[in-house]
C-alpha cells in the first residue's frame, strides 16, 4: 500500500477461499505492517479462521496470493510453503482458538521443542547430540535459557517441570503463546488468545502482547471476539463479515463504523446508524 | 526350587528378546497410531543380517570372537535400519492421510514381502550358526539338577539392559525423543513449531528396526538358528506383549515382554509345551479384562 516495500510484513492479496459451494473468504486483501498488532475481527463464521488456516498452509486458497516479507526483504510465499517450513523458513508461528499444548510434557519442554530447527542443526541432526559435543551442549544451554526467560515473562518460572496439561486455563493460554514466541517468529498468528479467560487473565494476556510488539521483533496478527483486549491493544483492525472485508482502520476508526456495528447486530447499516443515534 | 530358578532365567531371557522387540511396536504405535504388522519380519531380516555378516567374516578369515560380535552387532543394526526406513517410506508415508485401515493393511502385505524374499533370497531350510558364545556358570547343584547359567544368556540380559538405559535417555532427555514425544501428542502442531514430522517418524521408524535387529541377533545365537518364518510367530508373541504392557508405553513394552517370556518358559515347564501359546494369549484376555489399557498404559481422557 504504501511506498516502502519493507513496511509490510505481511500482504494478503486477493484471497479466495471456497469450499465447494461455500465461498469461505472472497477476495480479501490486507496488509499487517511491521512491528504492529493486527486485529481481525468479524462475527461468527466471518472466514477469519479460514484466513488463518490459508496464512498457516492448512488450506491451499482457491485463489490469491499471500506474501510473507522478512526485515532482510527476504520474501515468501505462505501458499506454497507446507507443514514444519511455515515456521523453518517463513518464521510465522500460530496458535488455535483451543488448547493444544503437548499436555504431557513439562512446560519447560513444551517450549524446547518450539526451539527445534536451531537445535536439530547443533545437535548435527541427532548425532552429535547423542555423543554430546561442546557445539551441542553451548546451544542446548541458549535453548534452556531462552525458554527460561519466557517462563519469566508469563510468570511461570517456578512451574518449569510441571505438565502443560495440570496447569491453570489461563497459563496455558500464555504458555501457548511463549512456545510460539521461543520458535523465534517474525510474525505470531494467534486465533482467539482471549477465549475463556477472566478480566484479570485477560489484562495479563495484553500485557504479553504488547511486550511481544515493544520488546521483540514480532509483529502480531490477532483473530479475538473479545473487543476490550482488541480495542486496548491492536494498532490497526480489520473486519470480515461473509468473507468479505467490510471496514479496516484504527480502532476508534472502527468504533464508530455503522457498517461493522450492522455486520454485529445482523441488520442493515441504516438501522445500525439508527441504533447508534438513539444510543449516543 | 531349583527347577523354578532355572526357568526364572530361561523366561528372562527369552522376556528380553520379546521386549526389545515390543519397543518398535509400542513406538510406532504411539506416534503414528498403526500397527507395523512388519516389524517381526525386521527383527527376522536383522537375525539374517547378523548370519550373513558372521559368515562374511568368517570366510575371511577373522576368528576373534568378540570383533566377530561387535561387526555382527553394528551391521546388522545399521542394515536392518534402513530396512525399516525403507518400508515405512514406501508403505506407510503414502497412506499417512489415508482412511487408518490401509496402513495396516499395507503392513501386512509388507510382512509377506519381506518373508517371501527372503524365503526366495536364503532358502527356506533353517540356518544354523555354531555356537559363538560357550561356557557358562552352574549356580546350584543339588545332585540331581543343576542350575545353569550360561554366557549366551548373561549377554543377552546384558545387552538389552544397555540398549534399553540408552534408549530411555534418548527419549526422556535428548532433542529428539522431545521431538517424538510431542509428535506423539500432537503432530499438526509439532510441525507449526518448526519439528519435521517426517523425518521424526522415519528415526522412529530406524530406531525401532535397529532394536529389533539386536532381538534377532540375540535369538540368533540363543536358538543357533534362524528362517524365514521365525519373525511372524516371535512378531505377534512380541505385539501381544506391547498390548499386554500397555500399547504407547515404553516400560510396559519391556514389562509386557518379560511377562510373555514368563509365562510361556513356566507353562511350558509346568504344564504342557504344546499349550504355551494358548496360556499367554489367556492371560492377556484376561488382564485386558480387567486393565483394558494394558499394565502401564494411561487411559485417554477426552476433555470436554
Amino acid at each position: 500500500m504504501t511506498g516502502n516495500p519493507t513496511a509490510n510484513i505481511l500482504e494478503v492479496d486477493h484471497l479466495s477461499m471456497r469450499f465447494g459451494g461455500i465461498v469461505a473468504v472472497k477476495d480479501l486483501s490486507f496488509t499487517a505492517k511491521r512491528g504492529d498488532i493486527t486485529a481481525l475481527i468479524g462475527p461468527n463464521g466471518a472466514g477469519k479462521t479460514t484466513v488463518f488456516n490459508c496464512i498457516t498452509g492448512f488450506y491451499k486458497p482457491t485463489t490469491g496470493m499471500i506474501r510473507m516479507i522478512h526485515g532482510d526483504s527476504r520474501e515468501f510465499l505462505l501458499e506454497r510453503l507446507f507443514d514444519f517450513r511455515i515456521s523453518k523458513l517463513a518464521k510465522v508461528a500460530r496458535t488455535f482458538q483451543n488448547i493444544r499444548l503437548f499436555a504431557g510434557m513439562t512446560a519447560l519442554e513444551n517450549l524446547m521443542v518450539a526451539q527445534h530447527n536451531g537445535l536439530m542443526r547443533a545437535s548435527g541432526y541427532t548425532f552429535l547430540g547423542l555423543i554430546g559435543s561442546p557445539g551441542f551442549r553451548s546451544a542446548e544451554r541458549s535453548a534452556i535459557d531462552r525458554a527460561r526467560y519466557w517462563l519469566d515473562r508469563i510468570g511461570l518460572l517456578a512451574r518449569a517441570d510441571e505438565a502443560a496439561g495440570n496447569l491453570p486455563y489461563g497459563d496455558q493460554r500464555r504458555l501457548e503463546i511463549a512456545r510460539a514466541m521461543c520458535s523465534r517468529p517474525a510474525l505470531l498468528c494467534l486465533d482467539e488468545p482471549a477465549a475463556g479467560l477472566n478480566a484479570r487473565e485477560g489484562e495479563a494476556l495484553s500485557e504479553l502482547l504488547r511486550l511481544i510488539r515493544n520488546e521483540h521483533d514480532t509483529s502480531i496478527l490477532l483473530i479475538e471476539h473479545d473487543m476490550s483486549v482488541v480495542m486496548q491493544i491492536s494498532d490497526r483492525i480489520i473486519v470480515l463479515d461473509y468473507g468479505v472485508k467490510i471496514s479496516e482502520g484504527t480502532p476508534q476508526m472502527i468504533r464508530d463504523d455503522p457498517k461493522v456495528i450492522a455486520a454485529y447486530l445482523g441488520t442493515d447499516e441504516k438501522t445500525a446508524i439508527a441504533v447508534m443515534a438513539g444510543g449516543a | 526350587m531349583d527347577y523354578f530358578a532355572q526357568q526364572l532365567i530361561n523366561g528372562v531371557v527369552l522376556g528380553s528378546i520379546y521386549g526389545l522387540i515390543a519397543i518398535g511396536y509400542t513406538m510406532v504405535y504411539g506416534i503414528v497410531g498403526m500397527i507395523n504388522f512388519a516389524h517381526g519380519d525386521i527383527f527376522m531380516i536383522g537375525g539374517f543380517i547378523a548370519l550373513i555378516t558372521f559368515l562374511i567374516l568368517v570366510s575371511m578369515g577373522l576368528s576373534a570372537v568378540p570383533l566377530i560380535l561387535l561387526v555382527m552387532l553394528i551391521v546388522s543394526m545399521a542394515v536392518t535400519a534402513v530396512y525399516g526406513w525403507v518400508v515405512e517410506r514406501i508403505a506407510y508415508r503414502p497412506l499417512r492421510q489415508s482412511f487408518r485401515l490401509a496402513p495396516l493393511l499395507s503392513a501386512i502385505g509388507m510382512s509377506f514381502v519381506l518373508m517371501n524374499f527372503s524365503q526366495v533370497s536364503q532358502g527356506a531350510q533353517v540356518k544354523p550358526i555354531p555356537p559363538l558364545i560357550t561356557g557358562g556358570y552352574t549356580l546350584h547343584d543339588s545332585g540331581n539338577f543343576a542350575v545353569q547359567l550360561s554366557n549366551v544368556q548373561i549377554m543377552v540380559v546384558v545387552t538389552t539392559i544397555v540398549l534399553l538405559t540408552i534408549f530411555s535417555y534418548i527419549v526422556s532427555r535428548t532433542r529428539f525423543g522431545r521431538d517424538m514425544r510431542a509428535c506423539e501428542q500432537d503432530q499438526t502442531m509439532a510441525a507449526l513449531l518448526g519439528v519435521n514430522v517426517d523425518r521424526t517418524i522415519s528415526m522412529t521408524f530406524v530406531i525401532g528396526a535397529s532394536l529389533a535387529a539386536v532381538a534377532g541377533m540375540m535369538y540368533l545365537l540363543y536358538y543357533g538358528l534362524v528362517d524365514f518364518f521365525m519373525g511372524f510367530v516371535a512378531g505377534i508373541k512380541a505385539f501381544t506383549a506391547a498390548v499386554l504392557g500397555g500399547i504407547g508405553s515404553l516400560p510396559g513394552a519391556m514389562l509386557g515382554g518379560l511377562a510373555i517370556g514368563l509365562i510361556e518358559t513356566f507353562w511350558s515347564a509346568y504344564f504342557s509345551i504344546e499349550y504355551k501359546d494358548v496360556a499367554a494369549f489367556s492371560i492377556l484376555i484376561v488382564v485386558l479384562i480387567f486393565m483394558p489399557t494394558g499394565l502401564l498404559g494411561r487411559p485417554e481422557v477426552e476433555k470436554v
